[in-house]
């Protein structure tokens, strides 16, 4: 990318002496299980898993920069987390320069990690208010194993340089609070690269910082990159800074990846309805450039009970019949109508509908309604006629009477996998496999 | 629409202002001294406008908007004057500003789980409210009145005997704008009020602001560091250096040609989609405790001359319209002779930055 400074000969530092990859995830998971009750866990019920991690596949290429773009709850952070062996990995593997992290004992894993290195979100949080900025920076050589004193400081003193702490002597005696936000990211930053790591993982480094401050600690990690041929996995929810930053961008909802390639085709040409999403939501500072919004409604679901079929159907604007309809999705479009109707209406309907509690249980299939089927199907159609565009109706497969009311049958939708669609992989249903040889 | 402003008589959008705020200033004593958090701010809010205020932090902007509302801690001083309705806000009885607060003049907080109740119903959230400030009206009418506002913001009547922990975020935030707009205020301030949420979330809540204006006729004064978010939500813009007002005007005449260079510099330094290289302010925000002699901006601005560094900046009109405090716009006959000479720089360290 043009707009790009110029990427220094890829892992000049000579610690690499293999090619191939730096880093090597595949089929990762990572799930968590809920406690639930107390009387649940007694007979032994299960309370369910989050799978804030499912089944990701990722290369690092030495010298490379790698965005994790999702909004909160996609699992970017926690895919970050794992990296460094801090998230146990239910599934799969994760390979340092074809070490498996997983077979490792505590002991080497920590020796490993002088190797990866974290930057956090909050600099205020990651910093301990009871170290001077030159025990905070030091804490990580001692841990490895560093005992002089003297080394341990003129080391200190090279970091701090390098991450532009300059004059050293004003800021070793500091404390967290005596400094300005920017300023304590520098630190963060300078405690990450003393241990000399080749890949640094940066959780939303500058989303906690002034709009004036971003722009000088992501030129800061350009320099350090330069400087010390680092490797970065750049964790972010604004696509803005991750376009200047990565030379590949994966676009995570719900713990999977959804779209993944070079930031350029990325940004050209945006497949996923999710990615398109991301990009439409970002405000232009430019007032002539504003564009009429098609903004996705609701938010990111419940991870403990994802949507069923394409984890983003009930937020896509260009959803389909295969998408994975189902009764949670008709819970919320009969409570959206409801926002539009009179109080008198709504009392009239909601009385005739009856309760909707049952539809939090997803199925394909769903009953709806108390008051006969003649009045149900009537009620339903007034909420087709008002909004006959929602891609909910392509999922309706019939409606039968059922009952008291009706029963609404909804397509089986699929989950899509990753599949190549020109030069970036992406998981819809809306992008088939291509043809092999293309 | 059922929410027209209540306490306001039938103007013209160019008529008088809602609010009016004259040379307002806020200072925080400190054992260091006063600190002037807002030093001199003077602007007009018209009915059914949208005025947003950036700045970096540590400039005022949170200071001022809860200074129109009375709401500061103890040891803050103010002064100045807010006109409402024919009254200063500033010099009335706190009895009298107190019953002025909800109705007249509301708020939206950035974290709306720290403002709600986690014991308490949405339902039981509304009732306190419009009964605290509207006690003649029926049960049957609080609920109408409730669920009027809710249905505003998109959220189904079905959730209104739901408690905050069952909402989402962007969901809670909208009860937040409920709340305030269902005591049908003429005019609100939010501050921040997107800062915790997600980037989709966050685009939709700024829709609803946007539509707010239309909809509602209420004035709202929108505190941001996204100009972003002030290109699409707002009218007019206002940009806050170090306790001053040092820009203002429309939004696309100020953001296509800013006049001021604090506001030019932080269009810079705001990464976009259409970033191509990195801008950066050198330096940060002065201590207000002591800020710099003559224009505020000075020390870290690229186009500093001799008299910027001595003499205050004149408030006049911008060529476009609105105003703007800055020797280099003018006047060019109040400047002294070899005032316009560039001002030599000390070169800004790190251990200034912010």
């Amino acid at each position: 990318m043009p707009t790009k400074p110029e990427t220094p000969d890829a892992d000049a530092q000579g610690a690499g002496v293999e090619a191939g990859p730096i880093i090597d995830v595949r089929g990762l998971a990572v799930h968590y299980g809920l406690r639930g009750g107390s009387l649940a866990r007694l007979f032994g019920r299960d309370a369910g898993v989050v799978k804030a991690v499912d089944g990701i596949d990722l290369t690092l290429q030495p010298g490379e920069v790698v965005g994790l773009v999702g909004e909160s709850g996609s699992g970017k952070s926690t895919l970050g987390r794992a990296l460094l062996g801090l998230a146990p990995a239910t599934e799969g593997s994760i390979r340092f320069r074809g070490q498996d992290l997983a077979t490792l004992s505590r002991r080497r894993l920590r020796d490993l990690r002088r190797h990866i290195q974290m930057v956090f979100q909050d600099p205020s949080a990651a910093l301990n208010p009871a170290m001077t900025v030159e025990v905070a920076v030091g804490d990580a050589l001692r841990v490895h194993g560093m005992r002089s004193a003297t080394e341990r400081r003129a080391k200190v003193v090279d970091a701090l340089e390098r991450v532009g702490l300059s004059p050293v002597e004003l800021f070793l005696e500091k404390y967290p609070r005596d400094l300005s936000g920017g300023q304590k990211q520098r630190v963060v930053m300078a405690r990450a690269i003393i241990t000399g790591p080749s890949v640094l993982v940066a959780d939303e480094p500058i989303s906690m910082l002034d709009m004036s401050v971003r722009a000088k600690i992501l030129q800061l990690m350009l320099d350090l990159k330069q400087d010390l041929g680092l490797t970065y996995v750049y964790i972010t929810h604004d696509l803005a800074s991750a376009k200047y930053f990565c030379d590949r961008i994966a676009i995570m909802y719900l713990g999977r990846i959804v779209e993944i390639g070079p930031t350029e085709e990325i940004f050209a040409n945006p497949r996923h309805p999710y990615t398109k999403a991301l990009l439409r939501a970002i405000p232009d500072p430019d007032p002539g450039r504003q564009l009429p919004r098609d903004l996705p409604r609701g938010e990111v679901p419940d991870a403990a009970a994802p949507p069923l079929g394409c984890a983003f159907h009930p937020r896509c604007t260009e959803a389909v019949a295969s998408c994975g309809w189902e009764s949670r999705d008709l819970r919320t479009l009969v409570e959206a109508h409801w926002t539009r109707r009179t109080p008198e209406a709504f009392e009239a309907e909601s009385a005739s509908v009856g309760s909707l509690d049952h539809l939090d249980r997803p199925a394909t299939s769903a009953t709806l309604g108390k008051d006969g089927p003649e009045a149900i199907k009537g009620f339903l159609d007034q909420v087709r006629a008002e909004a006959p565009d929602d891609p909910i109706w392509t999922g309706v497969q019939t409606i039968t009477d059922e009952g008291s009311g009706v029963r609404v049958h909804f397509h089986e939708g699929v989950d899509p996998a990753l599949r190549r669609a020109g030069g970036v992989d992406v998981a819809c249903v809306l992008y088939p496999e291509e043809p092999s040889g293309v | 629409m059922s929410f027209a402003t209540s306490n306001e008589p039938t103007l013209e959008p160019s008529s008088e202002p809602v609010i009016s705020a004259r040379d307002v200033r806020v200072w925080y004593g400190t054992t260091r001294g006063a600190i002037r958090a807002v030093d001199g701010v003077s602007f007009d809010i018209a009915p059914g406008e949208t005025l947003g205020l950036v700045g970096e932090s540590g400039c005022g902007k949170s200071t001022l908007g809860r200074g129109l509302m009375g709401l500061l801690p103890p040891g803050a001083k103010r002064d100045g004057e807010v006109w409402y309705d024919g009254k200063d806000v500033l010099s009335m009885r706190a009895k009298d500003s107190y019953r002025l607060r909800g109705t007249d003049l509301g708020m939206i907080f950035q974290e709306p789980l720290t403002r709600l109740n986690p014991l308490l119903r949405i339902s039981a959230h509304f009732e306190e409210t419009i009964k605290q400030h509207e006690p003649g009206l029926s049960k049957q009418q609080v609920r109408q009145r409730a669920l009027d506002a809710l249905r505003q913001m998109g959220i189904p009547p079905t959730r209104y005997r739901s408690y905050p922990h069952e909402f989402s975020g962007g969901m809670r935030q909208r009860l937040m704008i409920a709340l305030a707009l269902v005591l049908q205020p003429a005019f609100i301030v939010a501050d921040e009020p997107t800062t915790a949420l997600d980037v989709l979330v966050e685009a939709q809540i700024v829709q609803i602001l946007n539509d707010l204006r239309r909809n509602f006729r209420t004035s709202l004064l929108l505190i941001t560091h996204n100009v972003g978010i002030v290109a699409e939500a707002c009218d007019r813009v206002a940009v806050m250096y170090a306790g001053r007002i040092v820009e203002e005007g429309r939004v696309s005449d100020v953001f296509e040609n800013p006049q001021h260079p604090y506001t030019r510099e932080l269009l810079r330094s705001t990464i976009s989609l259409r970033t191509t290289g990195l801008n950066f302010i050198p330096g940060s925000p002065p201590d207000l405790v002591d800020p710099p002699d003559g224009c505020r901006f000075h020390p870290r601005c690229p186009d500093a001359m001799a008299v910027c560094a001595t003499r205050n900046p004149i408030n006049i009109e911008r060529p476009t319209g609105g105003r703007v405090e800055c020797w280099q716009v003018g006047p060019r006959d109040q400047i002294p002779s070899g005032g316009t000479r560039p001002l030599k720089q000390e070169e800004l360290a790190v251990a200034d930055e912010a």
